[in-house]
């Protein structure tokens, strides 16, 4: 597990997928908390990262389980519309480098149900259930899978684990490659097998 | 009434002029006791004397369980075989909220589908289930062997099941009346093996009153759909889900004009020939039918509105008594007209998307108000702020019969919840979410401890208090003191130390239910309960300083008492710190089916 990651490397890292305990990466779980004095929320993250390299890590602020409690079919509803309804913003980018930059504006509007997808995991007792749609991107995917799996990878390192998933196809794919949207738009089930049995997938950069 | 006749014991000799003493009693009592209907004072009739229990445990119609691990189906059906309503509550509240871990299984319906299934409730007509775990093979189980007197079957926040559930219900229940499937997860992920069971009602009229399925996530064939509704004659309540679209709610209307409560699915144009050429004037002549009839008063759903049709619904807004917005987002601008006109309105959910004006607008109008839910757009601790604490003072000066209230927010300020407590003195449930943690006063800079004592000291038949923001010891020393009546509780991020916690527990006389999370406190706080725990029906604690001693000695100290140790962190399974405490009072003593992550004391 690595330590204190620089800013320098952290779109790197931030397309790197990886399990790993809650708090080892350079977000911290457990703020308590004031506002942050910018408008939006989610992607604020994002736009700290670019914007100030040298300052301290202010880390997402960390949703935590269940708070507010707004059952998350609800949470889930409402994503695009909130992003109406709020103040205008500073156009903000997202972790990967190669994503397209958006706007929270012009964020797409939510499709009709939830889109809730099943998650394995190999060795783990029983499975999960999560809305792809309550994430705005693979950083926040990963910090959520990681939190819900890191007690049943716990006898083994979780940094030998790949994230896959199953598309509209029935093919099995690395978890990455392809814009968030695309991926929440054809992802049907996901899967977290081990590393060595995802080889064939996707490029060596995200194998790591 | 004929019954004390056919009561009379065979074997009685012919010279008897009226039967043994006893038996009288226990005729006359049944035949009176019949007429009590509230379930308290049944339970306290029962517990007059043996022949008491007995009378009363003949004629309970209404079972209520209402912790599906305080008493199993064979005992419920040998104490009140002729029940012909059961309501059964599975899983604690908290679990809405992913606090409780998946595969906890304490809420699985399995057992009951089996007791209907060996003829165990012969005169079953209703099953109400919440929070309850409904596989496909209990409802297959369920809908091939319940009574022919079973009409209704209400299912809220349940999940397990998916449409060949559904299916079995439709197809095998001959003379159902309701079936509400109401906030459940269903699970139909495969597409190949999702079931139109709508389709699946058997051909010709059915005696269906309700039918809701506006959670359901597929869509349903509408044929088949406006083919039941046609058929459905005594259909007076319609919730149709998000795929349900204008013009093919307009077609449903046309078939019942005399809706009492209507869903309205998507409330947008659909792409079916349905809604070809459909415009405002179209849907509102639809809506201006039903208000002639006087009859439609509730209206929920649009899920996916287009704002231009909502004008549509104007001509029943001044008989609406319920209204839930709760997934429209409207602006004040398209709300404050409406609801200018919703002089009846008693139940109103609304996004907090209609901000201070639209509760302005609300509180002008809607006098005979008294149940407001006002649900966040953005839940998140960092959402921009809607409605502030200047919509819920102007709702507490307007809605003066106000009973019920849900608030999300940002920040709030006392003197408004104080301007609740002096104007609402009617207030039975008062939930104010804060939604950023420990938020104080935000104009004062003061915790939020005032307005909740306001609330308690006021509102003298408060039942239900949910708390939020900063709150130091004092505000929970006001709750002990002064919520007499409070039954259930829900605190979180609030207090200072174990005081708080003695505060409710010995205060609180009434308390039946407390939910707390991720508060300061610790063994010494949940001894402090012990006299009280037997009354009431559970306590979950989770997030706080509980210790594994602190919970072992109350489990010894009360035996009657179920107490688990949920644990979401498996890693941390060295510590004697406990995660979740998860305790209730139960018949059946420690359940068996019980996930590793389970420990029960």
């Amino acid at each position: 597990m690595e330590g204190g990651v620089g800013y320098a490397d952290n779109c790197l890292k931030a397309t790197e997928l990886r399990l790993g305990l809650p708090g080892t990466s350079s977000d911290d779980h457990h703020l308590r908390g004031k506002k942050r004095a910018a408008a939006d929320d989610n992607n604020a993250s994002a736009a700290d990262e670019h914007d100030a390299v040298e300052a301290a890590p202010p880390a997402a602020k960390a949703q935590v389980v269940g708070w507010p409690p707004v059952r998350s079919y609800r949470k889930s509803c409402f994503q695009a519309a909130a992003a109406k309804t709020s103040k205008p913003t500073a156009v903000t980018t997202t972790n990967k480098v190669d994503e397209p930059i958006i706007s929270k504006n012009s964020a797409a509007p939510a499709p009709a149900a939830a889109s809730l997808v099943k998650v394995s995991m190999d060795g783990a007792p029983y499975l999960r259930k999560i809305d792809l749609r309550m994430y705005k991107g693979y950083r926040e995917l990963r910090e959520a899978l990681e939190a819900m799996f890191s007690g049943a990878a716990a006898e083994v390192n979780p940094s030998e684990f790949a994230i896959t998933y199953q598309d509209k196809d029935g093919d099995l794919m690395l978890v990455g490659d392809v814009p968030f949207d695309m991926f929440t738009s054809t992802c049907k089930k996901l899967r977290i097998m081990k590393r060595s049995e995802a080889t064939g997938l996707g490029s060596p950069r995200q194998m790591n | 009434m004929s019954e004390e006749d056919d009561d009379q014991p065979p074997a009685a000799k012919r010279p008897r002029a009226s039967p043994p003493p006893d038996q009288v009693l226990d005729n006359v009592l049944e035949t009176v006791l019949q007429f009590l209907d509230s379930a308290r004072d049944r339970c306290a009739a029962s517990l007059v004397c043996r022949s008491w229990h007995r009378a009363e445990s003949a004629t309970r119609v209404s079972v209520s369980v209402r912790n599906l691990l305080a008493a199993s189906p064979a005992r419920v059906a040998r104490r009140f075989p002729n029940a012909r309503h059961i309501l059964l509550k599975g899983r604690p509240r908290f679990a809405d909220f992913n606090l409780l871990p998946p595969g906890w299984a304490g809420a699985d319906f399995r057992p009951w589908a089996a007791a209907v299934a060996s003829s165990a409730f012969p005169a079953l007509a209703s099953f109400s289930l919440k929070r309850i775990t409904v596989t496909d093979h209990d409802l297959h189980l369920l809908s091939r062997s319940l009574p022919s007197s079973f009409r209704d079957l209400h299912l809220l926040l349940c999940d397990g099941f998916s449409s060949a559930g559904l299916a079995s219900i439709a197809s095998h229940c001959r003379g159902l009346r309701v079936l509400d499937v109401v906030d459940c997860e269903i699970n139909d992920d495969d597409d190949d093996a999702v079931v139109d069971w709508v389709a699946a009602f058997p051909p010709g009229p059915t005696d269906l009153e309700s039918l809701s399925f506006e959670c359901y996530a597929r869509p349903v064939s509408f044929a088949a759909l406006e083919a039941l509704v046609a058929r459905s004659p005594r259909l007076t309540r319609l919730g149709v889900n998000e795929h349900v679209s204008l013009g093919q709610l307009r077609r449903l209307m046309a078939h019942t004009p005399r809706l009492t409560h209507l869903g309205t699915g998507a409330f947008r144009l659909g792409d079916g020939p349905e809604d070809v050429g459909l415009d405002v004037e179209q849907m509102a002549s639809a809506f201006a039918s039903a208000a002639r009839n006087s009859t439609l008063v509730s209206l929920s759903g649009f899920r996916e509105f287009e704002p231009e049709y909502l004008p549509a619904i104007a001509a029943v807004s001044v008989n609406l008594t319920t209204l839930d917005f709760s997934y429209c987002p409207v602006t004040p601008d398209q709300f404050i007209p409406f609801v200018g006109q919703c002089h009846n309105l008693e139940t109103l959910y609304v996004l907090d998307s209609v901000r201070d004006e639209g509760l302005q607008a609300t509180a002008r109008t809607c006098k005979k108000l008294q149940v407001l839910h006002v649900l966040p757009l953005n839940a998140h601790e960092d959402a921009d702020e809607l409605v502030t604490e200047v919509g819920l003072t102007a709702i507490a000066e307007g809605c003066r019969e106000l009973r019920s209230t849900l608030f999300f927010c940002q920040s709030m300020t006392n003197a408004a919840v104080i301007a609740v407590s002096q104007n609402c003195i009617d207030l039975k449930v008062f939930r104010l979410c804060i939604m950023g943690r420990h938020q104080p006063d935000h104009v004062t800079g003061e915790p939020m401890d005032e307005g909740f004592g306001a609330i308690v000291r006021n509102c003298s038949k408060l039942t239900r208090l949910s708390t939020s923001g900063r709150l130091t010891d004092r505000a929970f020393e006001y709750i002990g003191k002064y919520a007499k009546s409070l039954r259930t509780l829900s605190v979180a991020f609030a207090g200072d130390s174990d005081l708080a916690l003695q505060h409710i527990l010995q205060g609180c006389s009434k308390l039946e239910k407390l939910e707390i999370r991720d508060c300061p406190f610790g063994d010494a706080g949940l001894l402090s309960g012990l006299h009280h725990f037997y009354n009431m029906r559970f306590l979950w604690m989770s997030g706080c300083n509980l210790t594994l001693q602190g919970c072992k000695e109350v489990a010894l100290i009360l035996p009657r008492l179920v107490v688990e140790l949920i644990n979401s962190h498996p890693e941390n399974e060295k510590t004697d710190a406990v995660d979740i405490l998860y305790m209730y009072r139960s018949l059946e003593g420690p359940r068996e089916d019980v996930p590793p992550f389970v420990k029960i004391l």
